[in-house]
């Protein structure tokens, strides 16, 4: 397996210089360096001079992937592009454009995104698994049908609703926590408890209702029919068997998204103010901040390639059957 | 059963805990505390005095830094008044000679102009570590490294702290940052053509910074500026090139606020700026307030002072003022406040609903929530609704400092240039496009026509008859009335456009507006804005595009219509009419006049009219010459005038002291509050609603139960 875990890292470098390239490229097809420094020293009272020297400062100034005017490797080293990702190859994110470090800021903003990400993750998984092997032990009853009723109508409302509908009944109209907000230590509980709720349950229409059918189509195979005949109970037949050969699916879907948690939900962080990686992002974004726009796609990248090779990894573990080579 | 009585043995505990304001979310320690609650939605990019120069940031730096000016609280119209100098400075003037002039000379004649600040003594900084010194005096974090550094995160990680009396110095150190290469102020270019030799100190900086490592330390007091001289201790001496009347409101702005060389120093050394251990974050001043927490993604706290120089409410104010209670802490010391806590939030929604239970001491009106907070009365003036009347909120408005408009460019061929047919057509887009009716559609009427580029309370702008647009507007019974579409139809005729159609060849005139609109909400407020122009039979086309695209349009005169705004930098007429000066054209210049507007006589009457004071003998005469100079721009029409703003503020009843302030911006230390009132009414607005809690229970129980019972039969069915 470690040759194959190597051999796979090893892909994921080309993966990532193409990730680059194609971000480096669409950013500055939109932003100009010189929209950049615009956007940094404001719009009021900027002289072109002013422009010259914030990008001569940062490394703007020259070309973005070609510089013809430089001798020998020059021409492709002192450029925009070979200056500004060379470094976060070797784990140096650098400066965002006000000139703050970026890696620290991911640091102090990881925590808050895995409060709220993690337990949502944990929890929506543990009910949302839950009600489809209900669902499923009650197949093509009344309970079926209304719950797959249910399932459709709540992955048919937008997640936005969820938010502002949570945040006016549990917090307008019966006070119960905070709008919104973020405290550390024993305060965050009152901040988080709202935001996992509403990210459980708008989660559970779809992902109920994508487990109950594999669970389904799990059911009607012979190996069940074997089990059942051998005298197991239901449950038995549904936990042990069922849902242990259901798990491929379900791990191809679920575990691939675990190391995407570390980059933060972008509207739960927005609406209930939460200072996490997401709002970092958008809030980049919106800046026009390409070194953090930069850092955060890289990262993110990164964890998705992880997200893959963790999944190849757990087939391992639920299927005896699956070697590496 | 067992789980049955532990169910209910949790529920009554979650009850139990329940008694209080289960929703505030603020740390229980902070109950009953003297603290004012506020948001901000974007997080401010510099606290350096030196770059800051948006709302954003100089909400804070404001209330931290203390230039030597600043505007008094409750006087209109905007008047200067010291703030840490023994006065506002005068002006003196000399010819190329050196001899000294009148005040009242020619501005022609004047070569230099020379302003003095004498600032009080006694006044201390901040607690800092930078200040802190050694048994001998000496800086005891002077020679810090990275190593040094190790285990230090924040500023509080610093054991000790100093302070220091505040001197010339430290304002012409800040004056000369002004000049750094890599500090990149905004008004570095403006300023090095007003004060001698700062020019030449920022090519001088910037030759010495390319010859140290990237982020080593630059001494500024190796480099001499001519222009900012040190008197004695507490005095220092500005010489400006020319007459520049306006440049005592920049007095008042952070720009110009002191920054200790040890401060810079302190900032400076090796491994500060990995830790975000920056003046750009950690701000150093004399002010009332100290910024003690700043994480910008979440909250910013600004705390007293200690050292504060110690300050009183203002006594006077405007006639209305005492009316309004505003006068009633009349000699009281400032701040009154012991801490301001600034929460992020960047939807108006969640803000909106914690500023109705009382965690917010006041609010903006957002477009959703409007409805909710106002009404309108009969005779049309605004009014809280009856939900905000109940709760004792109360509802401020003013009209800011601002002008937003739709600019011609006048480079255009179509709807360009001073010959009459261009006039005339840009006279009756104006008198078409009925901005009475924008404001009342799409802002909730939260704004005044425009008829010139002055906004209210700007020195020039007159009410009445007097300021009234006579080519877009008659004066009937006592007020303006839009002129009919016939004369605009009229006017379009004579300007070889008969019906939309080019007088000659029939071709329809379509226009074409860049715009940096595109969202849902914009779409109608461009629908109606087509149908505008469509009332003349011209056709508008929007070309809808991004910022840095619409802005790159402006800077080449790409454009032929585009909408545009401007806040005051100070109150002075010259800050909005230089938006059309000549020299400040956009193509030609890189100025701020984007419609690359040029009349010879305006400029005259321009160069005249900011040479002027509005105060004193020539106030009579500044203003006439005003008046021609805005005669000429309606007569010539480069802006369709848009609006002036106005803004809705709610405040709760235990806030006090509030008045709308546009352009002086240290206001924190004049707001009151009554801690007990807030206590109590947060209390009685935020009893928790409890049968929810139960209501959710008994539901699961009901959906688990069944399907218990369910499993229970099924599986002895099979049995």
């Amino acid at each position: 397996m470690f040759a194959y875990l190597v051999r796979r890292l090893l892909y994921a470098l080309p993966i990532l210089v193409g990730v680059n390239l194609i971000t480096f490229a669409l950013f500055f097809v939109v932003n100009t360096p010189d929209d950049m420094a615009r956007l940094q020293l404001g719009v009021k009272r900027v002289t072109p001079e002013a422009i010259a020297k914030w990008k001569a400062e940062r490394g703007y100034d020259r070309p973005l992937f070609v510089n013809p005017a430089a001798a020998g490797l020059g021409v492709l080293t002192e450029t925009i592009f070979f200056a500004k990702s060379v470094r976060m190859f070797a784990g140096d994110f650098g400066r965002a454009e006000d000139g703050r470090d970026i890696a620290r800021e991911i640091r102090s903003r990881l925590g808050p995104s895995l409060a709220i990400a993690l337990p949502t993750f944990v929890l929506g998984l543990l009910v949302t698994v839950s009600l489809a092997l209900l669902l499923t032990f009650f197949r093509a009853s009344y309970l079926d049908f209304w719950g797959v009723v249910v399932c459709v109508a709540m992955m048919s409302i937008s997640g936005l609703f969820y938010i502002i509908g949570g945040q006016y009944l549990v917090s307008k109209l019966w006070k119960l926590v905070p709008i919104s907000g973020y405290g550390g230590g024993l305060e965050a509980w009152k901040f988080l408890i709202l935001p996992l709720a509403i990210g459980v349950v708008s989660g559970i229409g779809s992902s109920t209702r994508w487990y109950r059918t594999i669970f389904i189509e799990e059911i009607s195979r012979d190996y069940v029919r074997t089990a059942r005949a051998k005298g197991l109970s239901e449950l038995n037949v549904l936990f042990r068997h069922v849902l242990r050969n259901a798990m491929i699916p379900i791990l191809t879907g679920v575990v691939v998204v675990i190391p995407l948690l570390f980059l933060g939900s972008l509207l739960s962080e927005s609406f209930f103010g939460i200072p996490g990686l997401g709002s970092y992002t958008i809030d980049a974004i919106k800046a026009q901040d390409f070194a953090v726009v930069r850092a955060m796609v890289f990262i993110g990248s990164l964890l998705y390639i992880v997200g893959l090779m963790l999944t190849d990894v757990s087939y391992t573990f639920v299927d005896p059957r699956i070697r590496f080579h | 059963m067992p789980w049955f009585r532990f169910f209910f043995a949790a529920l009554s505990l979650l009850f139990a805990a329940c008694g209080s304001e289960q929703n505030d979310p603020y740390p229980a320690g902070e109950r009953g505390r003297n603290i004012l609650y506020a948001g901000f939605s974007e997080r401010p990019k510099h606290l350096d005095p030196v770059q800051s120069y948006t709302e954003d940031e100089i909400t804070f730096t404001a209330q931290i830094y203390e230039p030597p000016l600043q505007y008094h609280y409750l006087k209109r119209p905007y008047t200067l008044i010291p703030a840490t100098s023994e006065a506002v400075p005068v002006a003196r003037y000399y010819d190329e000679r050196g001899r000294e002039l009148a005040a009242d000379a020619p501005a022609a004649q004047i070569a230099l102009s020379v302003y003095e600040i004498r600032l009080r003594p006694g006044i201390r900084y901040q607690p800092h570590p930078a200040f802190a010194t050694d048994a001998a005096g000496e800086p005891l974090y002077r020679d810090l490294d990275r190593e040094r550094l190790r285990g230090i995160e924040r500023l509080a990680d610093f054991p000790l702290t100093g302070t220091r009396e505040l001197v010339a110095d430290d304002y012409i150190y800040q004056i000369k940052r002004l000049a750094h290469p890599r500090l990149h102020s905004p008004i570095f270019g403006m300023m090095a053509e007003r004060i001698v030799g700062l020019r030449e100190l920022g090519a001088a900086l910037q030759a010495a910074a390319r010859s140290l490592p990237a982020d080593a330390w630059l001494d500024l007091d190796q480099y001499p500026l001519p222009g900012v001289q040190r008197v004695d201790r507490y005095t220092y001496r500005f010489t400006l090139r020319g007459k520049y009347p306006q440049f005592v409101y920049w007095l008042a702005m952070p720009f110009f606020a002191p920054v200790p060389r040890e401060v810079d120093r302190f900032y400076g050394q090796p491994g500060m700026a990995e830790k975000n251990l920056t003046l750009d974050w950690y701000p150093v001043g004399s002010g009332p307030f100290m910024l003690t927490d700043n994480n910008p993604n979440s909250r910013l706290v600004l705390e007293r002072n200690p050292n504060f120089h110690g300050e009183t409410y203002p006594c006077v104010g405007e006639p209305q003022d005492e009316a309004a209670g505003l006068l009633a802490d009349c000699g009281q010391p400032l701040p009154f406040i012991d801490q301001a806590v600034y929460t992020r939030e960047k939807e108006s929604i969640p803000y909106w609903n914690k500023f109705l239970q009382g965690y917010y001491d006041a609010s903006g009106i957002s477009s959703d929530s409007f409805d909710q907070a106002v009404r309108l009365g009969v005779g049309g003036d605004v009014q809280v609704s009856d939900e905000m009347r109940d709760r004792g909120i109360t509802l401020l408005t003013s009209v800011r400092a601002s002008i937003f408009y739709l600019g011609f460019n006048m480079l255009d061929p179509v709807v360009g240039g001073l010959a009459e047919p261009a006039i005339k057509l840009r006279q009756a887009l104006s008198i078409a496009i009925d901005q009475e009716e924008f404001i009342s559609i799409f802002m909730n009427g939260r704004g005044i026509a425009a008829t010139s580029p002055l906004p209210p309370g700007i020195f020039g702008y007159l009410e009445g008859e007097a300021g009234n647009n006579p080519v877009v507007y008659d004066w009937v019974d006592g007020k303006p009335q839009r002129k009919p579409l016939a004369v605009a139809r009229r006017l379009l005729a004579e300007a070889g456009w008969p019906d939309g159609r080019h007088a000659t060849n029939g071709e329809p005139l379509v226009l074409y507006l860049d715009t940096t609109s595109g969202g849902m909400g914009d779409k109608s407020r461009l629908d109606w804005l087509t149908r505008q122009f469509a009332k003349l039979d011209v056709q508008l086309v929007v070309r809808s595009t991004d910022f840095n695209r619409f802005q790159e349009k402006i800077r080449k005169g790409a454009v032929q219509l585009y909408y545009l705004g401007w806040n005051a930098d100070y109150p002075d007429p010259e800050n909005f009419l230089f938006l059309l000066a000549g020299p400040e054209g956009k193509v030609a210049k890189s100025g701020e006049n984007a419609s690359n507007y040029v009349n010879p006589e305006f400029d005259r009457l321009f160069e005249r009219m900011k040479n002027m004071e509005s105060e004193g003998p020539s106030g009579a005469e500044r203003l006439a010459i005003i008046r021609q100079a805005v005669a000429l721009l309606q007569h010539d029409a480069p802006w369709i005038y848009g609006f002036h703003p106005t803004t809705y503020t709610l405040g709760h009843v235990w806030l006090h002291n509030r008045k709308p302030n546009d352009v002086g911006h240290n206001v924190l230390k004049y707001q009151r509050i009554d801690v007990a009132q807030r206590q109590r009414l947060r209390q009685e607005w935020n009893r928790p609603v409890l049968w929810p809690l139960a209501a959710a229970a008994l539901v699961l129980l009901g959906l688990v139960l069944p399907a218990l019972l369910g499993y229970w039969r099924r599986e002895r069915g099979t049995a």
